[in-house]
């Protein structure tokens, strides 16, 4: 191993560390790379045979039990009618994706400042987080009628009512992580004559970090929600609709399957937000947060 | 004289009496062990040499400095490392702070991991080393300001007794090499005799010195001091005077 090595280079430039005890916990192996992939396979295998057994059954009661289309259509004719309307769903999944990308990129530029602004005073703090609970709180669904009302451009409104829904775990995630700085660190900061700004970039900013990439992953996947429930309320067609919309409109129609292939594309599109914010935070934390690294052993 | 306290009075926010009374002179070039019960203020008086925080009543005078400590480092009972950043970081952050310029402080840092003995250990971030390796990467953080004074909170009490020993011999080498003044704050009677040149034996809380002893041991102490009469000798005595000031 290369601690092992390292180890005894540093004993034989100097005799006298030949007993460096505490040296002998080396540096933590990387584990072979073949071994992570089969790993992650093998942990794959249940969820995915469970869905696989899931679906067939699904086609087959479908089948024998010859429930119409309009009730409950089977996996298969979903996929065949995702693949036949793509040319209305996909240019919907771009609109829904837009607001959902805009509300979770304004809620982390908001959260974050927000956050920071809470953290330079107690008294800021207790002032406003009380509204920010109450937003946070009431139900999107509530408001978003009179947001629509409110504001003119309709993918504004939509836009938003998914910021309200998106915003709160960043902000509190963040605050929190701000907070948290070691105080034993703040001590040896201020030992060292730091400044203010120092202390932020320095040992807040990274200290929230954990909390805030926490939070994100969360929001991330409400912002879809707030976008989609946003869009039930306002209900608008046209070419300007996104995936919610498309949802409705099935309903009104009975095309039952198209349903269940916008359906499948919300979900989608959750799925890959979510996967894709928890490799941004593995990506960020890997070389240190706990949560990010194997553990030994 | 590096500093002088004075009668000095702590008492915290919410009325705890940490200190009352207390004189401690800390002189130039000793080790000097700062020896109590747990609870006793030793790591206020501590943190009051170094600045952090302001004294009740009495008072507190550094040499040459303005009414300031000066150069001092500092060793909390923890680690205290930043998880986020590597060893060498670490190390370095004292003068980033203070904005030395990137040669002198990567020469200063080369210097400091050196004498602790991590080289080749740069790169590793601190969860993947052990406690006495983390403690080592603390020390280095101290010493690379190059401080007149290193105040140590209690540094290897976390420590199994083999690390904590080889640790005591390497501090005590460093020490004999470099002549910093050392203020170590332990509860240990062994680790005070085996390190120091005095040891100020301190009351329960609320904390004033009870007792000084000067430990005429010649240096350099080697293991073999450990198993000495005169290492027996000076743990009786200052055991008994713990005990007393405990008492008292």
């Amino acid at each position: 191993m290369s601690g092992g090595s390292r180890m005894s280079s540093v004993s034989s430039i100097e005799p006298k560390r030949a007993a460096v005890g505490d040296l002998d916990s080396t540096r933590a192996a990387t584990p072979p790379r073949r071994a992570d992939v089969w790993g992650a396979a093998r942990r794959a295998l249940p969820p995915v045979a469970l869905g696989v057994a899931g679906l067939v059954a699904w086609e087959l009661l479908v089948r024998l039990k010859e429930i119409p289309y309009y009730i409950l259509p089977g996996p298969l004719l979903v996929i065949a009618t995702l693949v036949k309307d793509w040319g209305t769903l996909y240019p919907s999944l771009l609109v829904t994706l837009a607001i959902t990308g805009a509300a979770l990129l304004v809620a982390t530029v908001a959260g974050v400042l927000i956050a920071i602004l809470f953290t330079q005073s107690r008294w800021i703090e207790r002032s406003l987080f009380p509204y920010a609970v109450i937003l946070q709180v009431t139900p999107v669904v509530a408001i978003a009628p009179l947001i629509i009302i409110w504001v003119k451009s309709i993918p504004l409104a939509l836009l938003i009512c998914a910021w309200i829904v998106a915003f709160f775990p960043i902000v509190s995630n963040t605050t929190l992580g701000l907070n948290s700085a070691d105080h034993n660190l703040l001590n040896l900061f201020q030992l060292y004559g730091a400044s203010r700004r120092q202390v932020f970039w320095h040992l807040k900013l990274p200290s929230a970090m954990p909390y805030f990439l926490g939070g994100l992953r969360i929001s991330g996947g409400l912002a879809l929600i707030g976008a989609v429930v946003a869009e039930f309320v306002a209900g608008t067609g046209g070419v300007q609709s996104g995936l919610a919309y498309r949802v409705l409109e099935s309903g009104y129609t009975m095309q039952i399957p198209r349903m269940f292939a916008a359906l499948l594309m919300i979900t989608g599109t959750g799925i890959v937000i979510f996967l894709a914010l928890t490799a941004l935070s593995h990506l960020v934390l890997r070389s240190w947060h706990e949560s990010a690294v194997k553990r030994e052993g | 004289m590096i500093a002088r306290l004075q009668q000095v009075d702590k008492v915290y926010a919410n009325g705890v009496v940490a200190l009352r009374g207390l004189d401690l002179d800390v002189g130039e070039g000793e080790f000097l062990s700062l020896l109590g019960p747990s609870g006793c203020g030793k790591s206020t008086v501590l943190r009051l040499v170094a600045g952090l925080g302001e004294v009740s009543g009495g008072r507190i005078e550094w040499s040459g400095g303005n009414g300031r400590p000066g150069d001092i480092g500092f060793v909390f009972q923890e680690p205290t490392l930043m998880p986020w950043a590597t060893v060498w970081k670490n190390v370095l952050l004292p003068l980033k702070l203070r904005g030395v310029p990137l040669e002198e402080a990567e020469a200063r840092g080369r210097e400091a991991i050196g004498m602790v003995g991590l080289d080749g250990f740069e790169h590793a971030y601190p969860r993947e080393l052990s406690g006495g390796m983390k403690m080592r990467v603390s020390i280095a953080r101290a010493l690379v300001t190059h401080p007149r004074v290193l105040l140590m909170d209690e540094p290897f009490a976390s420590l199994d007794e083999i690390t904590r020993f080889k640790l005591d011999n390497d501090l005590l080498a460093l020490w004999a090499r470099q002549r910093w003044t050392v203020v170590f704050v332990t509860h240990s009677v062994y680790e005070s005799v085996y390190l120091s040149t005095r040891i100020a034996v301190m009351t329960a809380r609320p904390g004033r010195t009870a007792s000084e002893v000067a430990i005429d041991a010649p240096a350099p102490r080697d293991e073999s001091f450990r198993t000495s009469p005169l290492y027996n000798e000076y743990c009786r005595s200052v055991s008994a005077r713990l005990a007393e000031a405990i008492r008292s």
